[in-house]
């Protein structure tokens, strides 16, 4: 009984993961496959991985660009923040926790609308790749500020910061050499998060994007409307390249639980 | 109803080559109380889990009850009660419901159910509590619903992982008074596992003291005390003095002599008040300091000289 | 206004329900496949939790190819069916489809919590009611799933969210099927109606936010959703 109760459990596991991963696999081999009709016997080729390049490493840059930002923006501002958070159990301080939340249940697609219908008049601004830079600050933020504000409480922040006051350390030495360097892990947990979500941002990027401001992801669809099914591959061979290392990142750091607590 | 427990050459190797059990045999009276005595890590848990069915010995290893081998018996199957060291409550239910469980389980009757909740409810003084949230319990409380869950499918052997260490000192002492009454009243077979030994010394009608996975002396109280047969054993149970001739004595059987005509003399080193007794530590005697524990009203400054006796019969010789 | 359009309603109401489905789906899928993972060690468990995991960053765009990898017209299911029953299926542009790329980016987010969860369970409770001879069947009624009652709600409601919102992946399937994001992503481009793509903005945002206060109630602990 007890052995066909783990059967089926591995099976059905077995199942999902191929279902994940198959499709995958499928993906890759097609972007280096000379013809996909023909299949892997025709030849393998990296001709369609250039081809991306190519067409689309303004994009490739442009995300990058935009991550490195967004998570540089989200640390200054998010750090500091999530300290005021953790120390404060006040009803302000949970109301500020409701609102972080609030960009998490409004769906991208309103966060974007949102951001074009107040902005959209500042004609370089709404033109420029800063745009979307302030769609993933505003949808990135509360991750990382989540995942701080959880490691900073699970430590005594109090007692903490007294000692070190009490040895003589000022506002600012404390909190860049004590409780900085004791919530590194909640912090570099929410910049892989960050980093991650910036990346394969697209449902806010595809509303905010001009021509000349497009990201990865908004390439990615472009390719999937217009181009080759090889080339379609090629550059979601590319996407999985730019992001795995960074995904793998996170779970050594045991921080792919979106649950936050 | 309570059965006599046989454990067989069981020792217990874990998956990551930790060695918890070197093989022991154990022999348990059906109706009396055994506790197992030990630092931890010493193998008292694991032995306790094998008893109950929730770890197997490695092969070689049986445990029997009443002569039946059980070893391949699944724990849902033994018949224990088990009260862990957290208590295990299942948060959903309430403290009737807690307690009901193995008997709903087992297909009781509605009214068999409820009468023998009521009485496991008024053994253990939880009768006006049968409606509470586990979450609304105290810890002293919580305990006492885990005993009442444990014993209500009336098993053949109850099986207590430290119940008591999550409580304070006050608590734990009347609570130990309470827990012996009630072996005693129910008359089952119990193992109680504790590294306390004034827990062990006022429950057990033996105590099987552990060691680094290896039961080094199984005695009653008085003879674990009295007579140890290792130093282990010995210092474990309470404080001890080793002699220059290499005997033990026990710092309550060393007398201050009357007008200095003493066995032993020295220079008292401290002394400490500790409400019921007055502890000396003297210098000169033994190796270390020699404790000296006395209940007498002595008048004494550091530096002065003390003249001892040990009690007759009271000194120790190891095996 | 915007609730008596039937076409508005409709949306709302088709992806409601594709959302609901979605979230009953994956997450029983999820329970069975995150307790085995999160309980048993086996040669090459780590791969599987990784590899189950990885799609999380994936976005919509890509889960909607990676469908129609799976089930397009030169789909790998088309290609098992065509052999074992010689018709080929095709699922990838219809709702089959769209249900399928949901629930591929839904079970790596409930795998990750129902396995965490799993982790956080007292196995003394089990133990216990072990001992009061309940079977493995009874401890998963009366202890498991009790236990993991918090967390069921709350992977549930970042399902149900995440699927509310979800964007890229309808926008690569191209599907005449009106979700919600789709029906305000095409007011605001073919029609430049902002007013109305606002309104259903707030609709969908609204019942999003709905769910997971709800779920943070249950749960005590804060939930969080992307895609």
């Amino acid at each position: 009984m007890r052995a066909l109760g783990f059967a089926f459990s591995f099976t059905l596991t077995l199942g999902l993961c191929a279902f994940m991963i198959v499709p995958i696999g499928m993906s890759i081999l097609a972007g280096i496959t000379a013809n996909y009709f023909v299949g892997p016997s025709g030849g393998l080729t990296l001709s369609w991985v250039q081809q991306v390049l190519s067409l689309y490493l303004p994009s490739i840059v442009l995300s990058l660009m935009v991550a490195f930002t967004t998570l540089g923006i989200d640390l200054a501002a998010g750090v500091p923040f999530a300290y005021v958070l953790a120390r404060n159990t006040g009803t302000l301080s949970r109301l500020a926790e409701e609102l972080l939340s609030l960009p998490i249940a409004i769906p991208g697609l309103a966060i974007a609308l949102g951001l074009i219908i107040t902005y959209g008049t500042f004609r370089e601004f709404r033109a420029s790749w800063l745009f979307i830079v302030v769609g993933h600050v505003l949808f990135t933020m509360p991750f990382l500020v989540r995942s701080v504000v959880a490691v900073m409480r699970s430590i005594d922040l109090p007692v903490l910061e007294e000692s070190a006051a009490s040895l003589g350390a000022s506002f600012l030495q404390r909190f860049l050499g004590v409780i900085v360097p004791n919530s590194l892990g909640g912090i570099v947990a929410g910049a892989l998060m960050v980093f991650t979500l910036s990346i394969g941002e697209f449902n806010i990027t595809w509303m905010l994007h001009t021509p000349l401001t497009k990201t990865l992801p908004v390439g990615l669809a472009d390719s999937y409307a217009s181009m080759r099914l090889e080339v379609a591959s090629a550059y979601t061979l590319v996407f999985f390249v730019v992001i795995t290392p960074v995904l793998v990142a996170l779970q050594r750091f045991g921080a792919v639980r979106v649950r936050g607590t | 109803m309570s059965v006599a427990i046989r454990l067989e050459r069981c020792a217990k190797t874990f998956a990551n080559g930790a060695r918890a059990l070197e093989p022991i045999d154990l022999s348990i009276v059906a109706g009396e109380t055994l506790v197992l005595l030990g630092p931890s890590g010493c193998g008292k848990t694991t032995t306790l889990r094998i008893i109950a069915g929730l770890e197997e010995p490695d092969s070689g290893g049986n445990v029997f009850f009443d002569d039946k081998d059980v070893t391949r018996t699944p724990v849902e199957k033994r018949s224990v009660g088990i009260v862990f060291q957290s208590y295990a409550l299942f948060p959903h239910l309430d403290v009737a419901g807690n307690v009901a469980y193995g008997l709903r389980i087992r297909g009781e009757s509605r009214e068999r159910l409820r009468s023998r909740v009521n009485e496991m409810l008024a053994l253990v003084r939880l009768t006006e509590l049968a409606d509470r949230k586990i979450d609304q319990l105290s810890g002293g409380q919580k305990q006492r619903v885990a005993l009442a869950r444990a014993i209500a499918i009336s098993p053949r052997v109850l099986l207590l992982d430290e119940p008591l260490a999550a409580l304070d000192a006050k608590l734990r002492e009347h609570l130990r008074a309470e827990i012996r009454d009630l072996l005693r009243r129910v008359g089952i077979t119990a193992i109680y596992v504790t590294h306390d030994q004034a827990e062990a010394m006022t429950l057990g009608d033996r105590i099987a003291v552990m060691n680094a996975g290896r039961i080094e002396q199984i005695g009653t109280p008085l003879e674990i005390y009295r007579m140890p047969k290792t130093q282990f054993v010995a210092e474990f149970v309470g404080n001890v003095n080793r002699l220059p001739d290499g005997t033990l004595v026990r710092p309550e059987d060393v007398l201050i002599a009357a007008n200095g005509a003493g066995e032993m003399h020295g220079k008292l080193r401290s002394i400490a008040f500790l409400g019921d007794r007055l502890r000396l530590v003297v210098d000169g005697c033994a190796e270390d300091g020699l404790i000296v524990d006395t209940t007498e009203r002595v008048e004494l400054a550091i530096g002065d000289d003390v003249s001892l006796q040990i009690r007759p019969g009271a000194r120790v010789r190891l095996q | 206004m915007i609730f008596t359009n039937a076409r508005y309603a409709s949306s709302l109401v088709s992806t409601i329900v594709l959302s609901l489905s979605v979230t009953v789906a994956a997450v029983s899928l999820s329970t069975i496949a995150g307790f085995f993972l999160a309980r048993s060690s086996f040669p090459g468990r780590a791969f599987l939790v990784s590899m189950l995991t990885l799609p999380l960053a994936f976005p919509g765009v890509v889960v909607g190819f990676l469908v129609i990898m799976l089930g397009g017209r030169l789909g790998i299911v088309g290609d098992i069916t065509q052999f074992l029953f010689g018709q080929r299926v095709v699922f990838a542009y219809s709702i089959t489809g769209l249900f399928v790329g949901y629930l591929y980016f839904s079970i790596p987010r409930a795998i990750l919590t129902i396995m965490a969860a799993v982790e956080t369970l007292d196995r003394s409770r089990e133990e216990a009611a072990r001992s009061l001879g309940a079977g493995h069947i009874a401890v998963a009624r009366d202890v498991i799933l009790p236990g993991l009652a918090p967390a069921l709600v709350a992977t549930s409601a970042i399902c149900f969210a995440t699927a509310m919102g979800a964007f890229g992946t309808a926008f690569t399937l191209a599907t005449d099927l009106n979700v919600l994001p789709m029906t305000i992503y095409t007011e605001f481009t073919l029609y430049a109606d902002v007013a109305v793509s606002a309104a259903l903005s707030v609709v969908l945002g609204a019942v999003t936010w709905v769910a997971l206060a709800l779920a943070r109630t249950v749960a005590g602990s804060t939930v969080a959703a992307a895609g």
